[in-house]
């Protein structure tokens, strides 16, 4: 029955409604895959049992002829989400063994709509990173590699597990977050799809908090398709949550297929970096060439502000983290490490506690808030944030999407960039500016470079038009029949 | 108080005070600023505390709109403009008691802006402080230090408690200037609902900002002494810190910014924190909450609903009731006397019934530590005695003793009248019996009177001691008149 784990999560659906197996019989699939894949490092936490029980209970309601939109389907969980019963860490030693008394409100709605969590997916810790080397549990290996290498490469960050649970079928689909590209960049290094809805579009209620506006949950899903259902139940306004958004949730699945003939589609010029690998050229062009074919429009549009993102960013998201941070301090959960003297303990606690980027990101973000620096830095990064914002503005008076890579390479070597934080930072250079903006933005596959790793195209859409961006995504991925599976070596 | 009065003598001449005060007073609701966890006082410790005031990961602030309109009413009370767009800060800084690492306040677009408060000094003049702002923000957790020699236990039942914060221009020039301010304020916080201005239970407390100058001079650099809580603390705080700073001054030193702490039991301030190692607290707006916008037509019924505030209700005492300035002020400064002393008043000789509320009523109940609120008389019983006085059945001595059976509970005016005999003698026949008794014990007195009338008032009080001051004082005149031939 393993062949159950290589399903889309739409045929499972399927498979489960119409009762062709059960969901016990899926999740232990999915319980034996993640067991033989433990060299992946995808999973932080594993909860077969708290998964079975799940899973009866779903088939019990399937054999009443009821069921939720996801009944059955066995997920992964991004160890961001805090889970009720279950060790939530943010993939950092801070936060210990925290067990949480609260279920958020994401994952709530998730098993509500029936689906099974099969454990906890590692992340860089608190989110910061685009590599997953920053996790306190190890990278994740991404289950692709370079033809005729057995180099490990990096899944991208920080949806590393997510991403690579997905990929490898170890679950039907993942859920992840997205502060400056960390559900597309993944995707991307992963031949997976995930989109970051539009920002208040899924509560961040009970999500650990990286930068409280810029973070956005979203799924990491295997089809356009599947990522639309899966964004359908994580959606959903929340009064717990001041920023989520008071709008009806449409069937973002239904979008998928619908023609997109006549739909224009801007090429945002600044997008052109130096340095660009000439196959991301390529796929950024066949991209081009497949939407001009479904009949779509291109334009070329100026971002003028693009280059300005991504410092805006760095200075934007440590700024938010290094207070949003400032909760985990050795008192009341956690750990807590250190001396007789309260200094001590706080200096112990996040010395011991916090790795070397989550470090680098407070202090940055402790200086640009400081006074005499708070108007050079955060300020100014806020006036840059709303000119990226009007740059979309301005550009959605001659287009209805824009079409970009998702990341600037394929997959690295983990190790490759982990000693270069600039470096690093650049994977984010294409993806940070929606976050800035608030808008969704989906990565799906859409191409291999020459040493067969797979590569991403991202679309961003107006604000709260995901719909526009799934029917693209279905017409894209139908041109690029990207079906290549990473080769199993683990 | 004439200007000059209000300067300190020092060695080298006369200093001004200087003082601006920021009032923290606890909003009077249900449950916290951004949670929906009880506020109360008298629950167990950490027994009031919801997740997001334990800063638990993941949770986020909800803004409670109750707060938000409190703060709204107490605003307008203040005379002062609605902020329709403002927003929340985070004040960074480290505390075991601040769980979230963060205060949440208001920093830069608070939600009330400029207000004007007119004061009252102890003597009557008027003097009128200016309000900077006001804005709200989360209380702290308690820190308790005294249960355990080694360790430090942590109380988060106030953690997130809504505030307002008060902060006035330095308008006040004396401690007893800053102790009217801050009991005016308490007034229209207390008519408003807004906070109950406990200030034993910490829910009205000030900091205080005192500096020195001479007359006329620039403004002197100040000291900020935290969390006063009582009027004489206010004021001992102002006076030890005033002569503190002038001694330095007139030594020839300077006045160094920091903050300090009053000590009540040596009454005496002390450092805190110097400028220097003042926090840098970081403000920026908080990201997980909108800003705060708030509808005009809502900010409109609020204000329709306002009570009427102490200010218009006194000059009303004063026109509608023909009362003085002062008793009008005395029943005014608390919502619940001035609600007693109208419905003792409705239909009976208004001021006769001041004089009643304030003077004996509220005097009584000042030396016994109580006020309105505790009155063993109900206000039907202070309007049947003033009326049994208007009725002549009683006179104003009897009514005094009358009054204090009242206070000891022996029943109403009617009763007791009733039961200790207390009428007044309004027959004339025994008043003329007590008087033709008189003026034949004293013939000496009533040639006397004849030549000089205003001996009639010997009269009047041997009646009075002859009917053990039953006598209505008005027919013991009248017929002394007659009797005397005057």
């Amino acid at each position: 029955m393993s062949d159950l784990t290589k399903l889309t999560l739409k045929a499972a659906l399927a498979g489960l409604k119409a009762r062709d197996f059960s969901s016990v019989d899926i999740t232990k699939a999915h319980i034996e895959a993640i067991e033989q894949a433990r060299g992946l490092n995808a999973y932080v936490l594993e909860t077969p049992d708290h998964a079975l029980a799940m899973a009866a209970e779903s088939d019990a309601r399937l054999a009443r002829g009821e069921g939720g939109a996801l009944e059955g389907a066995p997920l992964g969980i991004k160890d961001l989400f805090c889970t009720e019963g279950v060790r939530s860490t943010a993939a950092s030693k801070i936060l210990g063994n925290f067990v949480p008394a609260y279920e958020s409100t994401v994952t709530s709605q998730l098993w509500r709509d029936g689906a099974v969590m099969l454990g906890k997916l590692n992340l860089d810790e608190f989110a910061m990173g685009s590599s997953n080397e920053t996790s306190a549990f190890g990278p994740v290996i991404n289950p692709w590699r370079r033809s005729g290498s057995d180099a490990a490469l990096t899944p991208g960050g920080s949806s590393g597990g997510s991403a690579a649970a997905t990929a490898a079928d170890l679950c039907l689909a993942a859920t992840a977050t997205d502060t400056g590209g960390s559900i597309r960049q993944p995707a991307s290094f992963t031949g997976t799809v995930g989109i970051k809805p539009t920002y208040g579009r899924c509560s961040r209620w009970g999500i650990i908090a990286f930068a409280s506006s810029l973070d956005q949950a979203g799924p990491i899903a295997k089809t356009v398709e599947d990522a639309a259902i899966m964004l359908r139940s994580m959606s959903g306004h929340d009064v717990k949550d001041s920023t989520s958004l008071p709008v009806e949730v449409p069937d973002f699945a239904s979008y998928v297929g619908k023609s997109v003939k006549g739909l224009r589609i801007g090429v945002p010029k600044e997008y052109r970096v130096p340095g660009m690998p000439a196959e991301i050229e390529k796929l950024w062009a066949d991209g081009i060439a497949w939407l001009k074919d479904a009949g779509c429009e291109i334009v070329e549009v100026s971002l003028p502000h693009t280059k300005y993102a991504l410092p805006a960013y760095y200075i934007v998201a440590p700024a938010e983290a290094s207070s949003n941070l400032a909760r985990y301090d050795g008192m009341r959960y956690g750990l807590r490490a250190g001396g007789p003297s309260l200094t001590d303990v706080y200096e112990e606690s996040r010395a011991q506690g916090f790795g070397e980027e989550v470090k680098r990101r407070i202090l940055i973000g402790t200086y640009v808030l400081s006074a005499g620096y708070y108007d050079a830095y955060y300020l100014k990064a806020q006036k840059v944030r709303r000119r990226i914002a009007d740059d979309f503005d301005q550009a959605w008076q001659t287009c209805d999407a824009l079409l970009t890579p998702t990341a600037p390479s394929a997959a690295f070597a983990l190790g490759e960039q982990s000693d270069d934080p600039i470096a690093m930072y650049l994977n984010d250079i294409f993806t940070v500016t929606t976050n800035l903006a608030g808008l969704p933005g989906l990565s799906l596959p859409a191409g291999r470079d020459a040493q067969g790793l797979p590569l991403g195209l991202q679309l961003i859409g107006r604000a709260l038009d995901e719909g526009t961006l799934f029917s693209l995504a279905g017409a894209l991925e139908k041109a690029a029949g990207f079906t290549a599976k990473a080769d199993r070596w683990w | 108080m004439s200007e000059k009065s209000k300067l300190i003598q020092g060695r080298t001449g006369p200093w001004e005070i200087v003082l601006g005060l920021e009032i923290h007073a606890q909003v009077a609701s249900n449950s916290k600023l951004f949670s929906g966890a009880a506020v109360g006082f008298g629950a167990g410790p950490n027994e009031q505390v919801a997740l997001v005031d334990a800063a638990m990961p993941g949770m986020l602030p909800v803004i409670n709109r109750h707060c938000v309109e409190q703060a709204v009413r107490a605003g307008l009370g203040l005379n002062a403009q609605i902020n329709l767009w403002s927003r929340f800060d985070r004040k960074n800084y480290f505390y075991p008691d601040l769980p979230q690492g963060y205060q949440i306040s208001q920093f830069k677009d608070p939600i009330v802006g400029e207000g004007v408060v007119e004061v009252e000094r102890d003597d009557g003049t008027i003097f009128v402080v200016g309000v900077e702002r006001l804005h709200l923000e989360q209380d702290a957790g308690k820190s308790i230090h005294d249960l355990d020699p080694n360790f430090t236990y942590v109380d988060l039942n106030r953690a997130g408690t809504a505030l307002m914060e008060i902060v006035s221009k330095p308008d006040m020039r004396s401690s007893d200037e800053a102790a009217s301010y801050v009991k005016k304020i308490r007034t229209i916080l207390r008519y408003l609902g807004a906070c109950d201005g406990d200030m034993e239970k910490g829910n009205l407390r000030a900091d205080v900002n005192v500096s020195v100058r001479r007359p006329g001079a620039e403004l002197g650099t100040r000291c900020e002494i935290k969390n006063v809580n009582s009027y004489r603390y206010i004021q001992q705080a102002i006076e030890y810190e005033a002569r503190r700073q002038i001694e330095i001054l007139e030594d020839g030193g300077s006045i160094h910014q920091e903050t300090r702490l009053f000590d009540p039991t040596k009454i005496e301030t002390r450092s805190m924190r110097s400028k220097e190692e003042a926090h840098d607290y970081r403000y920026f707006p908080d990201p997980d909450l909108l800003p705060l916008v708030l509808d005009p037509a809502w900010v409109q019924s609020i204000k329709d609903s306002l009570p009427e505030l102490p200010d218009p209700k006194r000059k009303r005492f004063e026109s509608q009731y023909g009362l003085s300035h002062y008793d009008a002020g005395v029943l005014v400064a608390d919502q619940a006397r001035a609600a007693f002393y109208e419905q003792a008043a409705a239909g009976r000789d208004a001021k006769l019934v001041a004089n009643w509320t304030v003077n004996n009523l509220l005097g009584r109940l000042a030396e016994n530590g109580g006020d309105i609120e505790t009155s063993p008389i109900p206000p039907e019983d202070i309007a049947g005695l003033v009326k049994l006085i208007e009725d002549g059945v009683i006179s104003s001595k009897i009514a005094k003793e009358v009054f204090d059976h009242m206070w000891a509970g022996e029943g109403t005016p009617a009763q007791v009248v009733e039961k200790f005999g207390l009428v007044q003698i309004t027959d004339t026949g025994a008043i003329e019996a007590s008087i033709d008794k008189i003026m034949a014990a004293n013939p000496d007195k009533v040639e006397a009177a004849k030549e000089r009338p205003q001996a009639l008032g010997w009269f009047v009080g041997q009646v009075m001691r002859d009917t053990g001051g039953k006598a209505n004082p008005a027919a013991v005149n009248e017929i002394l008149k007659v009797k005397l031939g005057l």
